[in-house]
């Protein structure tokens, strides 16, 4: 195969790829689900259950984008070095949204700042969003596909602390955007949150870690624990499916983190709501490829 | 039982109707949400449709036209109903809408527009749209396409809408608000047992 093919080829593996992962939710978060759901006793809550379970098998069986609000789409990609198409990737992934717009189809997502107008086709300035890594040594590239809807965008913010608060100003400041914004977000909700020594690391890495498996854990052993006290924490609350109160809040709480400048800690969060759609995809060097998010799955 | 409200909705259907109840409709339901609401109440523009009575749905469908050139609803979830707030009391006492369905609660604006004249707001379970796509018998016009896919004015015909789960009532119950004390109650003990074990700058 040359470039060329390759370009042909992976276009029509990211359109249809994330024209599927807009359908059906990763098996992680489908997992997650159920045994949420087996927990709630109340009526209210088992009413809402029972309309999201019926809704994905809805949404499978008329191949159909499971939430109409299938978002601003967002590529993140850990980019071998060595990958063959790295000059094409950001035609590649915009020519893949224009045609998984059609074909999916997905609703029109993107609105220009100023013209204030829906481009009626999901790209537009800077988007899709693409984030980049790039791993050393590989010849392989892993993607990401995220579908940041407005639901829960709309909690997304952070802060930065002094230090004096110390991180039990992150908990505090967690908590606070879960009980009112998180609220009207979709739970139960998948929390990520970034720690940082300024804004924009910590906002990236807040959804960084939206893209962790459920069942990951930060890889310091306070972090890990922090990630389930906070967990623990919500869950008590009760939130409960649509915030309608319940048994649970959340599916996980992740945290990514950087080292911070001894004068500051920047908190942020963003969160996902319980139709998580993210899909992760490897394409190999000869455009073979394997989707991790959704086993079993070919395109 | 199953109670259904029916399009055009009157006050004696709804008097009845209590926050956190589960109903469903039948009839009309408009789209409309952020821009259509800023039309009317900040810039003052008729909307296209007449909302006495009628249900409006805060939400941005995906349709896609069938082989006819006919409008198919393919996908309609709710949209964050708090995003109206600013607009919904006046927006409800100019078009006499009865009920209004959301996602998530409404604040004390649409309490006092709600009791003051006589009006609903229900939740459908977010992120189910392929369900409620399915609930929609027709999509009879379309109105302000200028304003694209989501925001346009979507008039559908529905049928069994729901389950709709009553958010706030004509009496000016909040059924959110009321979880929310609960939840803040929660919130403070949670907090304070965390904050005891990561006290890690030393």
């Amino acid at each position: 195969m040359d470039n060329e093919q390759k370009i042909q080829v992976m276009t029509d593996i990211m359109a249809k790829f994330t024209s599927y992962m807009g359908k059906r939710l990763p098996d992680d978060i489908m997992n997650k689900l159920r045994e949420l759901r087996q927990q709630e006793d109340t009526y209210l809550a088992k009413v809402v259950y029972d309309s999201m379970f019926e809704n994905q098998e809805l949404a499978d069986k008329l191949d159909r984008p499971c939430c109409q609000d299938t978002g601003v789409i967002q590529y993140h990609i850990k980019a071998g070095a060595e990958f063959p198409l790295l000059a094409n990737i950001q035609d590649i992934l915009r020519n893949a949204v224009l045609e998984a717009t059609r074909i999916a189809p997905l609703r029109h997502n993107a609105v220009e700042i100023f013209k204030e107008k829906n481009t009626g086709n999901n790209t537009g300035e800077r988007v899709p969003i693409i984030d980049w890594d790039i791993v050393p040594d590989s010849k392989s590239i892993e993607i990401e596909v995220y579908m940041a809807g407005g639901g829960c965008s709309l909690p997304g913010q952070g802060k930065t602390l002094m230090p004096s608060v110390g991180y039990e100003g992150i908990v505090e400041y967690v908590f606070d955007v879960m009980t009112s914004m998180g609220l009207n977000a979709c739970p139960p909700l998948l929390v990520g949150i970034g720690i940082a020594g300024s804004i924009e690391v910590a906002a990236r890495l807040s959804k960084k870690a939206l893209f962790r498996p459920i069942g990951s854990r930060h890889n310091d052993p306070r972090g890990a624990e922090m990630e389930l006290l906070i967990e623990k924490g919500l869950n008590e609350v009760g939130l409960g499916p649509q915030g309608l109160s319940g048994k649970n809040s959340v599916t996980a709480v992740h945290i990514e983190s950087a080292a911070r400048h001894p004068s500051t800690i920047s908190v942020a969060i963003n969160v996902g709501c319980w139709a998580h759609r993210r899909g992760t995809i490897r394409i190999n060097e000869d455009m073979s490829y394997e989707i991790i998010s959704h086993k079993g799955v070919t395109l | 039982m199953k109670k259904v409200l029916t399009t055009p909705i009157k006050n004696e259907d709804i008097e009845n109707v209590t926050a956190g109840d589960v109903v469903y409709l039948d009839g009309y339901l408009i789209t409309c949400r952020d821009v259509a609401h800023r039309r009317l109440i900040e810039l003052g523009r008729e909307l296209p449709v007449d909302l006495n009575g009628l249900a409006i749905f805060h939400a941005g469908p995906i349709v896609a036209k069938d082989e006819n050139g006919k409008w198919q609803m393919i996908s309609i979830g709710p949209t964050t109903s708090m995003r109206m707030e600013k607009f919904e009391k006046e927006f409800i006492a100019e078009t006499g809408v009865k009920l209004i369905i959301g996602k998530g609660g409404m604040g004390p604006n649409t309490e006092e527009g709600c009791k003051t004249y006589k009006a609903l707001h229900a939740v459908f379970p977010g992120g189910c749209a392929v369900l409620a796509a399915t609930e929609v018998e027709e999509i009879e016009r379309v109105e302000w396409d200028d304003l694209g896919m989501p925001e346009a004015l979507w008039v559908s015909r529905v049928k069994n809408f729901g389950p709709l789960i009553i958010s706030i009532d004509t009496k000016g119950n909040n059924l959110f608000e009321k979880n929310k004390v609960t939840f803040n109650e929660k919130k403070k003990a949670a907090v304070q047992t965390i904050c005891e074990r990561v006290k890690f700058i030393k």
